[in-house]
């Protein structure tokens, strides 16, 4: 049975339901979910009604984290603790941007929370504005291509090395295109006492411009590029990483996105996509994935 | 009744008080002049002298009020403190807090803020957040202070209320001064503050969701219900002060606290430490035939407007003193507040406003006593200039 109900406004083949859906199934009943302002909390809780079949709160935008280690503290001041799990899950821009702070203070104190940044790579619910965890290139209502540019200008922030950088036990980077990986992952965080963190990449139809039927499709494109690579840190050593044998060209996860579009079209649009190549091609080598 | 009394530290006598309240969860970050109290409250954990309590040490302010928000909603008593720039950092968070009606306690030990930067005393600080939804009372002195501290649990945490407050001290002035106080006695305590027991808690056993998405059906009902919550908080405070009374034998007032305001003719009101200073001059005007008296607001947040219509409703004159401005109304918000309770009220009073003692400028006795003798002429011949500063430095300007 779902721990999400069905009814939820979430978008067709809307990548948040699906994160949410999987985190929920791999954590189980004993569980209390933080949430910080976005589309999650927007589509899942319009009052009087919540599509949250677990204890769930939301906050502010950026202090998921904090509220997070407000509940575990409260749980074991109350003696309540037994082995509930504390849960924040959040998008990429109440993570790696507003959020940051309060997440870095969680990870350095070691609270026993566990951290899912769900990644759709922008700010959706405000109308897909860029983030930091928007990658180069992308054409976002922020970072729009024009005479002066070919979309966003920096690569994606590194967000599971900052985390990483913090001491963390247990960090992963996984995709709801492979729900098998994510809640094996998500239940391993869980189970680890102190801070862990799950980043996993969440394709957005409506901000990255495809088809709602092909959420799946997309999200396992980037891994077969190798753009986004599933790896498992602990203490801070790499400890597995899925294997890419022959990765696909950059091109094939591009040319699927409306937010890539211009780079096929734009003079000079090809050494552009050549420098994405060259982010996969830094992948492959940095995570060992072949 | 409680009895021994001893000499301590102000922030270490708001620091027993919260240990005896039993918290469950205590969040703070360190900012000048609230440290002591939250070192204070640091040693007691490292001792073990506060039983099943967490202490987060968090990266901000914004943070220690966000655990707060959290630990809150899951069951636990909570406690934080701060002053001036960290209670501004929480702005957003106060909102949230008092929204989601959780009564969360906070000792503001108030302090100017910046720019220019000062560390002193004024009350800029909380005053900025008095829309926020948030319970705010000020104390005179650290006896009120320490007694107040656990009124502010009772009352927040009263199911009728359900919101949360703030208690103000004058940073400097009150929190690192030493008086003989007496402090909190447990079993006392005990006696007066029941175990905090919430009606909603998050609970695995029994799933809610909190601080959902309100659209413009449901919205206002949220809002008009929290200044539901701070109508019922009006009684319950004055009921706080009567039930401490009866357990620990001490009382400083409810919403207020009348001063030789009886057969004043010039009646002063002010908040915080400045009111010591005031009843002292009171004390010397009345010997000189002075018709002078004092109301102390103890409450600002639920504003006791019924109050204050009828304690200032035979005065000649009604001075307000204010440690802030808003700035482009050249007003402090007593001021401001007082002149607006009695507007469309058949009290005709007129209302006069100082504005004095920002960014911890000493306020001796004299410029109370200034005050008092241009209150006294304007009785005479109307008020010249409805609000002003009582102590510039027109050498600087």
């Amino acid at each position: 049975m779902s721990r999400l109900a069905p009814g939820h406004r979430g978008c067709a083949g809307c990548c948040d339901a699906m994160a949410a859906n999987f985190v929920l199934e791999a954590v189980g009943d004993d569980a209390i979910v933080v949430n910080p302002t976005g589309c999650l909390e927007v589509m899942t809780t319009p009052y009087p009604e919540s599509a949250w079949e677990v204890p769930w709160i939301h906050s502010l935008f950026e202090n998921t984290a904090s509220v997070a280690s407000g509940i575990e503290a409260a749980l074991r001041a109350l003696g309540r603790k037994g082995d509930t799990k504390v849960i924040a899950m959040g998008g990429d821009g109440a993570t790696v941007d507003i959020g940051i702070r309060g997440i870095s203070g969680a990870f350095e104190r070691g609270d026993d929370i566990t951290y899912v940044c769900i990644d759709n790579e922008a700010y959706m619910n405000t109308g897909v504005q860029r983030s930091g965890a928007t990658p180069f290139n992308a054409s976002t209502s922020t970072s729009p291509p024009g005479s002066q540019s070919f979309g966003n200008s920096r690569p994606k922030k590194n967000m599971p090395a900052i985390i990483v950088a913090h001491g963390s036990p247990y960090v992963a980077t996984t995709s709801i295109s492979y729900p098998k990986d994510m809640m094996r992952k998500v239940k391993k965080a869980a189970d680890i006492e102190g801070a862990t963190y799950i980043h996993a990449h969440a394709p957005c139809a409506t901000g990255w411009r495809f088809d709602t039927s092909k959420t799946v499709e997309i999200g396992k494109l980037a891994v077969e590029t190798a753009l986004w690579p599933l790896y498992e840190m602990e203490d801070g050593e790499i400890t597995s990483a899925r294997k890419v044998k022959k990765p696909k060209p950059v091109e094939e996860y591009l040319k699927a996105q409306g937010r890539f579009k211009h780079l096929f079209t734009m003079e000079g649009g090809k050494e552009e996509i050549s420098k994405i190549q060259d982010i996969a091609d830094w992948n492959v080598e940095h995570y060992g994935l072949l | 009744m409680s009895g021994k009394m001893t000499v301590v530290e102000g922030s270490y006598a708001v620091a027993h008080s919260v240990k005896v309240c039993r918290p469950n969860v205590i969040s703070a970050y360190p900012i000048t002049p609230q440290t002591h109290i939250v070192e204070d409250l640091s040693q007691f954990m490292a001792d073990g002298k506060i039983p099943n309590c967490e202490y987060i040490n968090v990266e901000s302010e914004f943070s220690a009020l966000s655990a707060l928000v959290g630990a809150s909603a899951a069951g636990a008593r909570t406690y934080s403190s701060t002053s001036s720039q960290g209670l501004e950092l929480m702005h957003e968070v106060l909102f949230n807090a008092s929204g989601m009606r959780l009564p969360i306690v906070m000792t503001v030990v108030n302090r100017a803020v910046s720019a220019p930067i000062s560390i002193w005393n004024d009350h800029q600080d909380s005053i900025s957040q008095r829309d926020t939804g948030w319970i705010q009372l000020y104390a005179e002195n650290i006896q009120e202070m320490s007694d107040m501290t656990a009124q502010s649990f009772k009352i927040a945490e009263d199911k009728d209320v359900m919101l949360p407050a703030m208690v103000c001290m004058d940073g400097f002035i009150l929190s690192h001064v030493f008086e003989p106080v007496i402090l909190l006695e447990q079993e006392l305590t005990d006696e007066f503050l029941p175990t905090y027991d919430p009606e909603h808690v998050l609970d695995t056993r029994n799933p809610l969701s909190f601080g959902t998405f309100a659209d413009p059906s449901a919205y206002t009902e949220f809002r008009y219900l929290q200044q539901k919550g701070m109508d019922v908080a009006l009684g319950k405070i004055e009921k706080a002060a009567e039930d401490f009374k009866t357990i620990f034998g001490r009382y400083f007032g409810g919403l207020i606290e009348p001063y030789m305001a009886e057969d004043a003719e010039i009646l002063l009101m002010a908040m915080g430490s400045v009111v010591g200073t005031i009843k002292d001059v009171i004390d010397k005007a009345r010997s000189q035939g002075i018709k002078v008296g004092l109301i102390k607001v103890r409450t600002f947040r639920p504003f006791p407007v019924e109050v204050i219509r009828s304690a200032v409703s035979d005065a000649a004159i009604v001075v307000t003193l204010d440690k802030n401005i808003s700035v482009g109304l050249n007003e402090g918000a007593l001021f401001t507040e007082v002149k607006s309770c009695l507007y469309n009220s058949d009290i005709n009073v007129p209302v006069m406003g100082f504005m004095l003692g920002h960014g911890g400028r000493d306020i001796p006795m004299s410029t109370i006593q200034m005050i008092i003798d241009k209150a006294a002429q304007a009785i005479k011949s109307g008020i010249k200039v409805e609000s002003e500063y009582a102590d510039l430095r027109g050498e600087l300007l």
